[in-house]
């Protein structure tokens, strides 16, 4: 791709935040006029990254510049009960949740609790003035946002968001659900979601991260979400993509842990065209545990990219990685785990490991572990698969009765099984394999 | 029930079976005797369907049908089971998921309702006392961890809540101790009925002590050389495989 391309797509946004800026006279963009003007000069400075980049080197993203994305400013607030909104949500009914569509927030369709002011579960647009203060010093305050040029694009062009806190010692029994829902729009759709999650000591909570789209729709979703563990906090976070196939999707998750802290991810990425997840975690103190959890699922001419960085900053804290993928047709898929061990991080116990399996010749995948050790004192194992099906299990199951694509799909879901499994949450568990299911081309797994 | 005719398979190009002949009728038990390498498992596998064989000539009857022209999974369904040499590990789908959906395909196919969740628990609680098989066994995923005597139990049990009326039973008993070698004849034996077949195929004659052929067939270098009675199992195992070579360039020479 030619320099000056590169430039005109840079221009395309910078254009789009001059516009926000005199429209939302008195928004989001007003009460976060500094970090966003901040932020829109660094994106000038630094532009999209290429496939020269190190970091972006399997990630072309033609696809994103191909299209004239755009806010989508004009809505309406949609009735609880149209147009099946509401079957899209993966936790139980009545537990906390909040919706928006095309990036604009739903009250009708959220239910955010009452709990006083110390339990906070509260879009950006509707926050009390004196709430907007509190927020801004909050934001890209403990985590550093401004080294990835999406991360500090969403920072300028969000109009919208969620803030989650967490009082000390409180316990959430169900997940809370943010689900982000595109509709098809004839103007392709820029959507700019921010999340801030805090989570305050002895704390344990449960997040949903839920992304749809319909059927067709095209959009570019670049959601950006920050985590703070306090010591000893517990988190359970889902982060499922089911954005429609002509979609694109970059997000990334940042989470710091403070002492003996435990955070779980789990990401699922069915949908998208062009997709790429990055969720990095800082294992700021000691006693830390971190797990992520990962499922790609690709096929058509989906490319699936998930980048993960977990960083051990201190003594006696352990990592867990499990990724797996299953890639059909064309689809491509990028896998890049880095784990970094610091000089101050003895008894670092760290395992990953990546496992995929290409359904047809076709398929591809860049799989690349990336450990940089700096301590002496450590545990860290690292291992990548790329296979295919099973052939002997296949004929075996065959042999019994099972036609072609029932037995190859209950391969598949044996295969992403173990990631799957790993949820705790027993409904959350059933719809994602459910999701997943669907999937697999519409093959009941009951 | 089973008519071979002049069979002839290769594998990766090379001939492994040169011109097999064999007739199984309904209530009958074969055995097929050879040492390694002579093809019987790759008569099993042709059988079975394995993709991997490439039948170059002849022609297999199942109850009248052209079996080679049917795909592994509609030759299961109508009825051909066979009892895997190396049972397949599948992590992830359990033991017990895995024979409903298998036993649904099949009851699917004739024309029968699928088995609901209650039933079949009570049928497989019934048919795992057959092979005394671990209830425990029944959630874990399929053959996963299974010690070699229970992986080869899990093929006969089964066998048993599939009911198939030719079952083919590939070195079954390699692997297994006596007990577990009583164990699994003894559940094949109160499988067997004046309706269905079976075919074993072993490289011992100690299975056959249990499990009593009507007829034991040695096959050697792709053919069958010689057919007789359960005493030419005795014999086999008296004289061992040498006689059978001898037999055969014997043959040759005359």
């Amino acid at each position: 791709m030619k320099q000056e391309n590169i430039r005109d797509h840079t221009e395309r946004y910078l254009k789009i935040f001059s516009d926000l800026e005199n429209i939302r006279k008195n928004g989001v963009f007003t009460h976060f006029r500094e970090l966003k003007q901040n932020a829109i000069k660094n994106f000038t400075g630094t532009g999209f990254p290429t496939i020269k980049n190190e970091e972006w080197k399997y990630t072309d993203l033609s696809t994103l510049h191909e299209i004239n994305f755009q806010p989508l400013l004009k809505f309406r607030d949609i009735k609880k009960d149209e147009g099946g909104i509401q079957d899209h949500f993966l936790g139980v009914p009545d537990s906390l949740r909040v919706a928006f569509i095309d990036g604009h927030y739903q009250p009708g369709l959220s239910d955010t609790g009452n709990h006083g002011s110390e339990l906070l579960i509260t879009p950006f647009s509707a926050l009390k003035p004196e709430q907007y203060a509190e927020l801004g010093s909050c934001l890209g305050s403990q985590i550093s946002l401004t080294d990835d040029p999406f991360v500090v694009l969403n920072t300028a062009l969000f109009t919208d968001g969620i803030w989650i806190r967490i009082p000390k010692g409180k316990i959430i029994d169900q997940p809370i659900e943010i689900l982000y829902f595109a509709t098809n729009q004839p103007q392709p759709g820029l959507i700019q979601p921010r999340n801030l999650i805090m989570v305050g000591e002895n704390s344990q909570v449960g997040i949903i991260e839920n992304y749809v789209g319909q059927n067709d729709a095209v959009y570019f979703n670049n959601p950006v979400t920050e985590i703070i563990l306090e010591t000893n906090a517990l988190v359970e976070h889902f982060k499922v993509q089911s954005d429609s196939t002509r979609a694109v999707h970059i997000g990334t998750i940042r989470v710091l842990q403070h002492k003996n802290s435990n955070y779980i991810s789990h990401s699922f990425s069915f949908g998208g065209l062009l997709v790429r997840t990055n969720i990095n975690t800082v294992l700021a103190d000691e006693g830390v545990e971190c797990t992520l959890n990962g499922l790609y699922v690709g096929d058509g001419k989906q490319h699936i990219d998930n980048h993960t960085s977990i960083d051990h900053t201190r003594p006696h804290c352990n990592s867990h990685e499990l990724y797996k993928g299953i890639l059909d047709d064309n689809a491509h898929g990028v896998f890049n785990g880095k784990i970094f061990v610091r000089p101050a991080a003895q008894k670092t116990n760290a395992i990953q490991s990546n496992n995929c399996i290409l359904l047809t010749d076709d398929a591809t995948i860049n799989t690349k572990p990336q450990l940089e050790i700096f301590a002496d004192d450590v545990k860290c194992t690292h291992g990548a698969t790329v296979g295919q099906l099973d052939e002997d299990a296949y004929f075996y199951m065959r042999s019994r009765g099972l036609d072609q694509q029932k037995a190859r799909n209950l391969l598949i879901y044996a295969f992403a099984s173990d990631v799957i499994d790993r949820i705790s949450h027993e409904p959350v568990r059933g719809k994602i394999s459910g999701l997943f299911g669907h999937k697999l081309k519409r093959v009941q797994l009951d | 029930m089973l008519e071979i005719i002049n069979l002839h398979a290769s594998v990766e190009g090379t001939e492994i079976l040169k011109g097999i002949n064999l007739e199984i009728k309904a209530g009958e038990i074969h055995a097929i005797m050879g040492p390694n390498g002579s093809g019987k498992s790759t008569l099993a596998g042709v059988l079975a369907g394995r993709p991997e064989y490439e039948v170059t000539a002849g022609e297999v009857l199942y109850q009248g049908k052209n079996l080679l022209e049917m795909d592994p999974e509609n030759r299961a369904r109508e009825g051909i089971f066979l009892a895997f040499q190396y049972p397949v590990e599948i992590p992830g789908i359990s033991n017990s998921y895995f024979l409903k959906t298998s036993l649904n395909a099949i009851r699917k196919h004739n024309g029968l309702e699928e088995i609901d969740a209650f039933d079949f628990l009570a049928l497989v609680k019934e048919k795992m006392k057959i092979v005394d098989l671990d209830e425990k066994l029944l959630s874990r995923p399929v053959n996963e961890g299974f010690s070699g005597g229970e992986k080869k139990r899990n093929e006969i049990f089964q066998m048993a809540v599939l009911e198939p009326k030719l079952a083919i039973l590939d070195e079954t008993d390699s692997g297994l101790d006596i007990d577990a070698l009583k164990i699994v004849a003894n559940g094949v034996n109160k499988l067997k009925n004046k309706d269905n077949s079976i075919l074993v195929i072993t490289h011992y004659q100690r299975l056959l002590n249990y499990i009593i052929p009507d007829y034991v067939h040695v096959l050697y270098k792709g053919r069958i050389v010689q057919s007789g009675g359960k005493e030419l199992a005795l014999e086999l195992e008296e004289k061992g495989y040498d006689f059978v070579k001898e037999n055969d360039l014997a043959g040759v020479r005359g």
